[in-house]
């Protein structure tokens, strides 16, 4: 009786920790949560850039090109349907990333064009726009590295033995993630040189 | 002779193989070990580079001491020579998550990280505080109050002025209020309990099956530990699997005690009890008098100037 109650414990406890369906669960929720940060900075990021493009546009008239190109790759952003079930799907992860990349990149030209005028430079408000945008810059770099973590853990779990059985028989599947080679730019804060340097 | 030479050259080739594994090896941990490592949290003003006196670490401590019994919120300084290979961004966080400033759940802690000689300066926000302490705010304090005092010379000027102004923005922030002895709730503590549950739950089962039978006392005991199972993980698979894997063992068990059938099967079960070890209590933060992290997190908030 006693013992049969010992063994009772031991493989209910075995069978609810050791099969890993709990901590597949938790590491699901991880990555879904990981994903709607890096949306939500992103779309903080979004949120900055008609008033940067106009405060910019006082200043800069003749920078037509590069003002129309953040706009622009700012709608392409916006046209996706950035939804929280992306995470399970490798095409759409990688357009929507394809679309922040161009956004991404035609923001630094834009930073790099601003810096042959002075005027603009010491405008407050742009310094302030500035400055939030560097901040979300960063907090984007810091989502996406949480976010890549939380599905290398996630994915690991997937696939190791004695999980990948469960996760085989509740439908779990490896999920895709960002490319580290596009982490790598990211992560390297921004440059901007506020004195007349060269 | 050319099986030799072939040899000789596959052997000078493994050499070479062996030596470029173990260089590259050797570069990678030098590599690895290159990041500067996060000191230990003991003081809520690190210096490292002994730029502040004692008196002035003694006033910014208290200071600093005061607004965290005042508002609840905890602000920490490090000054450090560098942070090289990284960025100061990157540093800075890396530390915040280690320290943990701020209350657990509420994140309202602040950094301020000054690196010395790479002339860098950041202020790292906690989400908490994200709402009064702006990136914006912070660009101000650092360029405003710390950067000037940085440029002419002053670095312990700069520190305190920026962390007075950063206590008088973060105060700003509506918090709840700081409690002495914070409790976790009481669903906190339920998901610990499940161990006793269960064994309840079995315990139970021993009676029931006493006074319904092998069978149906089987059955009552897997309804009971399925539902509780069901109603913790609130996953009805989970629940359903927990009671199926009683039922068939309690009925088992029933079948050795009883019959005596199974007693020459005396391995599993038995001496394998007392290994239950939950972890759930303990770790807490209990650093013996000094200074530690409540259990705040950051998400990259903040803002960083260099003089």
């Amino acid at each position: 009786m006693r013992r049969s109650v010992w063994v009772l414990i031991v493989v209910a406890g075995l069978a609810l920790s050791g099969c890993g369906y709990n901590t597949l669960q938790t590491q699901d929720e991880q990555v879904k949560a990981g994903w709607a940060e890096v949306l939500n900075q992103y779309q903080r990021r979004a949120d900055l850039i008609p008033n940067l493009v106009n405060t910019v546009k006082g200043y800069a008239e003749h920078e037509e090109e590069v003002l129309t190109e953040v706009t622009e790759a700012r709608s392409r952003v916006g046209q996706i349907q950035a939804t929280p079930d992306m995470v399970d799907d490798p095409q759409a992860l990688a357009d929507y990333q394809a679309a922040q990349g161009e956004l991404t990149g035609a923001l630094s030209r834009l930073l790099l064009v601003v810096e042959q005028y002075p005027d603009l430079k010491a405008n407050e408000n742009f310094r302030d726009l500035q400055a939030q945008l560097e901040g979300t810059e960063n907090r984007i770099a810091v989502a996406r590295n949480r976010y890549i973590q939380s599905v290398q853990q996630y994915n690991m779990t997937v696939r190791r033995f004695p999980t990948n059985l469960t996760a085989k028989v509740f439908g779990h599947e490896v999920k895709p993630t960002f490319e580290v080679e596009d982490e790598a730019v990211l992560a390297a804060p921004p440059t901007v040189d506020f004195g007349d340097g060269n | 002779m050319r099986l030799e030479g072939d040899r000789r050259a596959q052997r000078g080739w493994r050499r070479a193989l062996g030596w470029q594994i173990v260089l590259a090896t050797l570069l990678w941990s030098g590599f690895a070990a290159a990041d500067v490592p996060v000191p230990e949290l003991k003081t809520r003003v690190t210096d490292q580079t002994s730029t502040l006196d004692g008196a002035a670490l003694a006033a910014l401590e208290e200071r600093l001491a005061a607004f965290e019994s005042r508002t609840g919120s905890q602000i920490a300084v490090l000054v450090i020579p560098t942070t090289e290979p990284e960025a100061v961004e990157q540093y800075a966080l890396r530390v915040a998550e280690a320290w943990m400033l701020g209350r657990e759940g509420i994140d309202d802690g602040a950094l301020l990280l000054v690196a010395l000689e790479d002339r860098n300066v950041r202020i790292e926000v906690g989400y908490g505080l994200e709402g009064a302490l702006t990136d914006l705010a912070s660009r101000r304090i650092i360029s405003e109050s710390i950067l000037p005092r940085f440029r002419s010379g002053d670095v312990p000027g700069g520190i305190e002025l920026g962390v007075e102004r950063m206590i008088a923005v973060a105060e700003g922030e509506p918090l709840p209020e700081p409690q002495p002895n914070w409790e976790p709730g009481p669903w906190a503590g339920l998901k610990s309990l499940l161990p006793f549950l269960l064994i309840v739950a079995f315990i139970a089962g021993g009676f029931l099956r006493m006074l319904f039978g092998r069978f149906w006392g089987s059955l009552a005991g897997a309804t009971i530990a399925g539902v509780i199972v069901w109603l913790l993980s609130s996953l009805l698979m989970v629940g359903l699997v927990a009671g199926i894997i009683t039922f068939v063992i309690m009925l088992l068990g029933g079948a050795r005690a009883g019959g005596g059938r199974w007693s020459s099967h005396p391995r599993a079960g038995g001496r394998s009890g007392g290994g239950w070890s939950s972890g759930g209590w303990g770790g807490g933060g209990f650093s013996g008098g000094g200074f530690s992290g409540g259990g705040g997190s950051f998400g990259g908030g903040g803002a960083s100037g260099s003089w």
